[in-house]
């Protein structure tokens, strides 16, 4: 406890203390205003900065991409498929189709898993078992993304290319889109799930009593009644999932093998938004005119990342008012 | 297929779901320990020793520049993410704004929690280039911070929202003044904003985005605060893929150093909180 109360407290009517005069007691009275006053300030800082940081980011990401918007029409950039900053081309087109392909690839591996398992831990799973797999699913969104970032360079480089590949009857060395999305898959699920748990968590029970009582088995009740009722906030899970993956950084970086075509097949190596900027940031600094496209790259990522959270927002609204419990 | 094997069915995909990622945890849990521990476990002094002259062509020496530079960053960053996100989240209970006002702020606050890191990294080099300074040591807390920030906003939020409001309405009714509130709020929600510093540290020292730009990437000793280091994911990252088998073992090795770190920071967190939850209201058992 703060001993400015205690001390406040104990000076009314307690003999041991000596007595005090007015005076001090409203220095006393003074100094703590005095601390609200400046407090207050200073939260109210704190609450703006949040806004300030994101406008910040937002208007510096925006001039510094000025320079080549204005010099390359935008539509032509992200239609191009000519990347090769050296020469002033700025085509968007070959990382725009990697980061589709990763993203869908690995949603699609990932959504379902996400979900059944968020069934199992919120309906099935009971006391011990729930605490382990549930702390165990913390932990897995804990992990570093580098540490998959190695590990799929340890275990599934190789599966994909020595197995997975030739037996879909493709050619792979092992770093590719496919790579990249099974690791993806793997980082994204925690993430859904315990949004997705906490959403199944939160009905009140009649729900499922309900239901059972009409008759239905434990599975037409998840399937038919909690899900539904659950479904904004899966939505959203998965939607924020959507943007996860697409700003997802260094895992794509250190396993897609870098190659700025469009790729043929999903076991072409490629290239993501994300990894365009780390390929490039480095080297060519100097050149003023490619860290505006990289910056650009940025912006963009920015403002589709918001528009995902932005849609799961939306969506969680509209569906609670349509799918109402 | 009846409604009985439809139930048996996908009852038993659940548990083979829970099963796989469980399963994969253990996996990229024991590949890391597995392989990093060979390495680190053979020779531990490599994470205690500075690198040598041409440590990326020949991994001499070892890495405590960026177990160092680790440190460096993430310590003082996680205490200005801590000041600022605690002062946010504080100001976003109802004493000090308006629903409306909380409400505008938490959605710019899950805009910024949702945005890459990537991002983070590419503003402040921005910043580095405007002002004319290069990267090194004190951006890359800077952006760590930056990246710090929303995380553990909202967990110290869902802490001081879960605060029962007796205790808000006792400090009032003795006559304290909202700051003396918070304060005592802040301490009945101790265990939470604990955990979310402590996993607000473990996200800080496991990125690598955000500082891959911004630090510096050195392959030296850090010195000081402008000048150039690097972090055990940069050099992770940096080196996993190494042609040198000696340089790519250190990737190894450093995996294996950051991966206890971040068991060993998850483990605290929960042991913080169930010990100071004996602050909490309501007594020891959460």
């Amino acid at each position: 406890m703060s001993s400015t109360t205690d001390h406040g407290a104990g000076t009314d009517g307690n003999p041991g203390t000596p007595p005090s005069t007015d005076d001090a007691r409203s220095d006393r009275l003074e100094w703590r205003l005095t601390i609200e006053r400046l407090s207050s300030y200073w939260l109210l800082g704190a609450g703006l900065f949040a806004i300030a940081l994101f406008g910040l980011i937002v208007l510096t990401l925006v001039q510094q991409s000025i320079p080549i918007v204005s010099e390359h029409s935008l539509l032509e950039m992200v239609t191009s498929s000519n990347w090769d900053p050296a020469q002033e081309e700025f085509g968007f087109l070959p990382a725009i189709v990697g980061t589709i392909y990763v993203t869908v690839l690995s949603m699609a591996m990932g959504t379902p898993i996400a979900i059944l398992a968020a069934i199992y831990i919120a309906e099935y799973a009971e006391g011990r078992t729930k605490m382990i797999v549930s702390s165990f699913i913390d932990v897995l969104a804990a992990i570093p993304s580098v540490i998959f970032g190695l590990v799929g360079l340890i275990v599934v480089v190789p599966f994909v290319g020595d197995y997975l590949a030739p037996a879909l009857g493709a050619h792979s060395i092992g770093l590719g889109i496919v790579t990249v999305s099974l690791v993806m898959a793997i980082i994204v699920t925690p993430f859904m799930i315990s949004l997705s748990v906490e959403s199944l968590e939160a009905l009140p029970d009649e729900l499922r009593e309900s239901s059972l009582g009409v008759g239905a088995t434990k599975w037409e009740t998840i399937r038919s009644v909690l899900l539904r009722a659950a479904g904004p906030g899966i939505f959203s899970a998965i939607l924020l999932g959507f943007g996860r993956v697409f700003g997802a950084t260094i895992v794509p970086a250190m396993l897609i093998g870098g190659q700025t075509a469009i790729p043929d097949s999903p076991f072409d190596a490629g290239e993501t938004l994300p990894t365009l900027i780390v390929n490039d940031f480095g080297e060519l600094m100097s050149l003023p005119l490619t860290q505006s496209a990289l910056i650009l790259v940025g912006l963009m990522l920015l403002v589709i990342v918001w528009l995902f959270n932005f849609g799961a927002m939306l969506v969680r609204r509209r569906l609670k008012r349509r799918w109402q419990y | 297929m009846d409604r009985y094997t439809e139930q048996r069915l996908f009852g038993l995909l659940a548990r083979a779901s829970a099963a796989l990622i469980v399963g994969v945890l253990a996996l990229v849990v024991g590949v890391t320990l597995f392989r990093g521990g060979r390495v680190f476990l053979t020779d531990p002094a490599v994470a205690v020793t500075p690198p040598g002259s041409r440590y990326m062509l020949d991994g001499g020496g070892g890495f405590l520049h960026a177990v160092l530079g680790s440190l460096f960053i993430v310590v003082p960053a996680t205490v200005i993410a801590m000041v600022l996100s605690l002062s946010t989240a504080i100001y976003l209970q109802s004493d000090y704004s308006s629903e409306r006002t909380s409400e505008v702020i938490n959605m710019f606050l899950n805009v910024l929690w949702g945005t890459p890191p990537i991002v983070y990294g590419v503003f402040v080099l921005t910043v580095i280039i405007a002002v004319g300074a290069q990267t090194s040591l004190i951006f890359g807390v800077i952006a760590i911070a930056i990246f710090q920030y929303p995380i553990m906003t909202r967990y110290a939020d869902e802490a001081l929202k879960a605060a029962p409001d007796t205790v808000k309405e006792a400090s009032y009714g003795v006559g304290a003044t909202r700051f003396e509130t918070a304060r005592v709020t802040v301490r009945a929600a101790l265990p939470g904003v604990i955990a979310g510093i402590i996993m607000g540290f473990a996200r800080g020292i496991g990125d690598a985005a955000t500082v891959l730009f911004t630090a510096g990437r050195s392959t030296q000793m850090p010195g000081g605060p402008f000048d150039p280091a690097t972090t055990l994911p940069i050099l992770i990252f940096e080196q996993a893929a190494s042609f040198n088998a000696e340089v790519r073992s250190h990737a190894y090795a450093a995996s294996f150093v950051l991966i206890v770190a971040v068991l060993a920071l998850i483990v605290a967190s929960k042991l913080l909180a169930g010990r100071y939850a004996r602050f909490a209201p309501g007594g020891r058992h959460s």
